[in-house]
């Protein structure tokens, strides 16, 4: 990352940008131009210039993905100069700000890389293999009605900070396009400490974290083998600790199963 | 025409349940199955919806335009969702909730639907709990609760500044533990583009796959829209980018009608904008409204100083001066206002003097830095990364921007629009609001009716009809088929020289100024001359490169853009026709001489709903009178 710009100067950054037109299509690097970016200018809003200047002259635009640009709904995916969202701590890539940049820069740019994301088009890549995990387990098996009265489920607040510290993960797969070895130990770990922890998760918590283990393989994810890259690249902050807590609920699990009280073969399901 | 909303009557406290018994059939549990809904849109209403539904034993088909159902934008609401639990022993029930979201509504809603959505509320922070949502809790383990606008109880839930997130992940489990088990079918990355009506009957819709490009309908028993609202009408709003009002508009196009377009709500508390690339605004909670105090210089010179050089007593703490019961915690409305006469007086701070400030300091004098810290820490972080501005230290910037549409398809009491099959829900129909929202009141509605309302007045209609009446091979799904690809190589044979961006921007400079928090009736007359105008360059005159046949992100903006310059001239139409002012509804004509908006019960009681009647025509207007047997109809004041 670069020192500041000044305050009132504008930039010309030189972009070079994976196109790719398609799944099943060849990919290259291609080079272009971004002028007259102030620091204002939010990282997406300099692509939505270029992308207007690239429409201009006739060309196709740069796809990528982005939706809320306030750094919440964990659309907005790409790796900049390396680094998953663009290296700023604890910021999606529609907050990064210009500001980080200086005139000449060059920046590369890449979609998220990972076994279990293939590319759509450009910067576009497919993450349903993170909604299948949740499909399996990553749930409270409650019907609507016919739940206790708010109060009823008292949760300590230490518990339910912890909870929400997990909860908070966007689901934006930055952890896996940082891993080297493409694993969703973060993202999984995550939902499996939030649920594990409150009161409310705790009767499904060995079929859970059994059903999002396999699940992790099926689509095609690696494995955790602790380099810590997943939380560096976290918008949120979400901590390995919560990796752990998935292996020592896995861990749980197991041993569970050898005395036969609970299976977890079979996914959690609720009907 | 006069509309008829089939709201029960009787005493207001029973008519929920009363009604469920006297006029809502049921589908028995072996019949369920055999029928299929359509749900579009997974955000709060739409997700919940077809999460529940599917729980009952219905096939589900759910769509969403983004890559993910987790993804809609109720995921971006930071404050809170009101409940009438009463926790706090702090004197309120199910009765204040209703009377204030009524009189919050400057009485413009329909009071049995109010009453429903507030004794349903209590049920939405049981459902959430359990499905484990981490809400705010004291030391025992308790709920915790903050106060907000429009409000003299604290009855708002909330899970940091995060708590729309929180809800919609917990409404994202439901339905995602349904995908699993297989009994929704679920299509990310598709957006509807057409209704299909047969015989008068919502039985399909028309999609676009936007990966592939393929354009294809899909039928069912029955259609639920839960796609939002339309203020990115206004090009920059606190919106995401992919919020649009196609979906409605297009049901509109078929027969919908659509309700109160002109109240949208201009939130109050938002980072200003700060150059003309800018592509959205940025909220910041009302929440903060508990612990910040806004002001401006009482002094326009003092207007370009630091904050720190101007002494308390230069200061003007407006809110409080001028509402002192509520003080910051005025309603949206009213604060959005005020803010806009203080800087059109001169005494706005920041670029362009389009902004006021939001001030910590003596709260954090009070409380200490890391209590507003813990309870507002990301918003700090947030304002910090877009403005490079440290709160803690000095006073917020913030100024009103669009956020919220309270108008919406007309729906009756049962959520159903006048096409029977089509079912409205959230931000998308015109129901519980009126003309303003209170905050942490749209979490509430979402819910509300994903989870508790439609699962039982679907069934009524579904019970009178009979299941797989319409098959994909209808003409009339051939028919919508050809019509979307119609207007798809339409936008893609232009090739004109303007992008599709610079027209997006110009309908919602003119409606910002010409329809935005201030309205005339020559403001609108002009907006009216200029939309059709825009409308005629756009077909004319812009710019759509690539094919339909992959994933081409410009062509799906022209698509929204087309439809939101269409739309923008029934708003403008509608707040023209509205000659009073109330709630997000200002007009300048009709003021108190201190500046309050001034209603005309007289004339304007009631519900506006137009009918389409072709492009570049005036709606018919059809009127739903409001009757309000329950709570008295007074000058709304918080002063």
């Amino acid at each position: 990352m670069s020192a500041h710009a000044t305050e009132h100067g504008t930039m010309n950054i030189k972009l070079i940008v994976w196109r790719q037109p398609a799944r099943d299509k060849p990919g290259r690097f291609e080079t272009y131009e971004a002028k007259n970016i102030t620091p204002h200018h939010s990282f997406l809003e300099m692509l939505d210039v270029v992308n207007e200047d690239l429409i201009k002259a006739g060309k196709d635009p740069i796809a990528f993905d982005h939706d809320c640009r306030e750094g919440i709904c964990g659309m907005c995916s790409a790796v900049v100069n390396g680094v998953p969202h663009g290296g700023q701590e604890r910021t999606t890539l529609c907050q990064l700000h210009m500001r980080k940049f200086k005139d000449g820069d060059a920046i590369y740019l890449e979609p998220w890389r990972a076994r279990a994301f293939p590319i759509l088009r450009d910067l576009i890549v497919d993450r349903t293999a993170l909604d299948k995990l949740i499909q399996v387990a990553g749930f409270v098996s409650c019907h609507t009605g016919g739940v206790p009265d708010g109060n009823a489920i008292l949760v300590g607040k230490p518990e339910a900070d912890y909870a929400m510290d997990a909860a908070a993960c966007i689901g934006c797969g930055a952890c896996v396009a940082a891993c080297p070895n493409g694993a969703a130990m973060l993202f999984a770990g995550a939902k499996v400490a939030q649920l594990a922890e409150l009161p409310q998760g705790q009767v499904e918590a060995p079929q859970r974290v059994a059903a999002m283990v396999k699940a992790m393989a099926d689509q095609g994810f690696g494995n955790c083998s602790n380099h810590y890259e997943c939380e560096a690249a976290c918008p949120k902050g979400i901590e390995v600790k919560f990796i752990a807590r998935l292996n020592r609920e896995f861990t749980k699990a197991l041993c569970q199963e050898k005395i036969g009280a609970i299976s977890t073969t079979t996914a959690a399901s609720g009907d | 025409m006069i509309l008829d909303g089939k709201a029960p009557t009787g005493k207001i406290q029973d008519s929920w349940d009363k009604h469920r018994f006297d006029s809502l059939k049921l589908v028995n549990p072996a019949n369920k199955r055999k029928y299929k809904i359509l749900v579009v849109g997974t955000g709060l209403a739409g997700g919940s919806a077809a999460a529940t539904l599917a729980e009952l034993g219905y096939q589900v088909e759910a769509f969403c335009y983004q890559d993910s159902p987790r993804r809609a934008h109720s995921i971006a609401a930071q404050g809170g969702i009101n409940a009438a639990k009463a926790y706090p022993n702090d004197g309120d029930s199910i009765y204040r909730l209703f009377y204030d979201t009524i009189k919050g509504g400057d009485f413009r809603a329909r009071e049995a639907d109010v009453w429903r959505l507030s004794q349903v509320s209590n049920n939405i922070i049981d459902q959430c709990v359990a499905q484990g949502v981490p809400f705010a809790r004291d030391y025992a383990g308790y709920l915790d609760n903050r106060s907000f606008g429009g409000a003299q109880v604290s009855r708002t839930f909330y899970a940091r500044g995060q708590t729309g997130q929180q809800l919609l992940l917990g409404a994202y489990s439901a339905l995602s533990r349904q995908i699993g088990l297989g009994t929704v079918k679920m299509f990310a990355r598709t957006e509807m583009l057409d209704l299909v009506v047969v015989d008068g009957e919502a039985k399909g819709i028309t999609v676009r796959d936007l990966v592939t490009g393929e354009i294809r309908t899909h039928v069912g028993d029955a259609v639920v829209l839960a796609t939002g609202g339309y203020m990115n009408v206004f090009y920059l709003s606190t919106n995401a980018m992919g919020c649009s009002a196609t979906a409605i508009w297009k049901a509109h196009k078929k027969g919908a009608y659509l309700a109160n377009p002109c109240y949208t709500q201009i939130h109050p508390t938002c980072i200003p904008q700060a150059g003309d690339y800018q592509s959205k605004l940025t909220l910041m909670s009302e929440s903060l409204r508990n612990d910040g105090r806004i002001w401006v210089p009482k002094k326009k010179e003092d207007c370009g100083k630091l904050p720190s050089e101007i002494p308390e007593a230069d200061r003007d703490y407006y809110l409080e001066r001028k509402y002192p019961s509520y003080g910051n915690l005025a309603p949206r409305d009213i604060a959005s206002r005020a803010a806009k006469e203080q800087c059109d007086e001169g005494r706005g701070v920041g670029p362009g003097g389009r902004g006021v400030y939001l001030d910590f300091s003596d709260s954090i004098a009070r409380l200490g830095e890391s209590t507003i810290r813990e309870r507002y820490g990301n918003l700090f972080e947030m304002y910090e990364r877009i403005t490079d501005e440290n709160a803690y230290q000095r006073p917020m910037r913030i100024y009103p921007a669009p956020h919220y549409a309270m108008g919406g398809l007309w729906v009756d009491y049962n959520l159903q629009s006048n096409i029977p099959g089509l079912f409205v829900l959230g931000e998308a129909n015109f129901s519980v609001h009126g003309a303003n929202r209170l905050g942490a009141s749209a979490l509430m509605q979402g819910l509300a009716d994903g989870y508790f309302v439609i699962p039982y007045t679907i069934a009524n209609y579904l019970a009178q009809t009979k299941p797989g009446k319409v098959k994909s091979d209808h003409p009339e799904c051939t028919r919508s088929i050809a019509e979307v690809k119609a207007e798809r190589d339409r936008f893609l044979s232009v090739n004109g020289k303007r992008t599709v961006t610079e027209f997006t921007r110009e309908v919602g400079v003119l409606m910002w100024n010409n329809v935005g928090m201030a309205r005339t009736k020559q403001s609108l007359t002009e907006a009216l001359q200029k939309l059709p105008a825009i409308r005629e360059e756009f077909w004319k005159n812009v710019k759509v490169s690539g094919s339909g046949d992959e994933l081409n992100q410009q062509l799906e903006n022209a698509g929204r853009t087309a439809d939101f310059i269409e739309f923008a001239e029934l708003l403008a139409r509608d707040a023209l026709h509205r000659e009073e002012s109330c709630g997000g509804h200002f007009r300048v004509e009709h003021q108190y001489p201190d500046g309050e908006a001034m209603r005309d019960d007289a004339n304007f009681s009631y519900a506006a709903a137009w009918e389409f009647k072709g492009t570049g025509q005036a709606q018919e207007l059809h009127k739903e009178p409001l009757k309000f047997e329950n709570i008295h109809l007074a000058v709304r004041s918080y002063k």
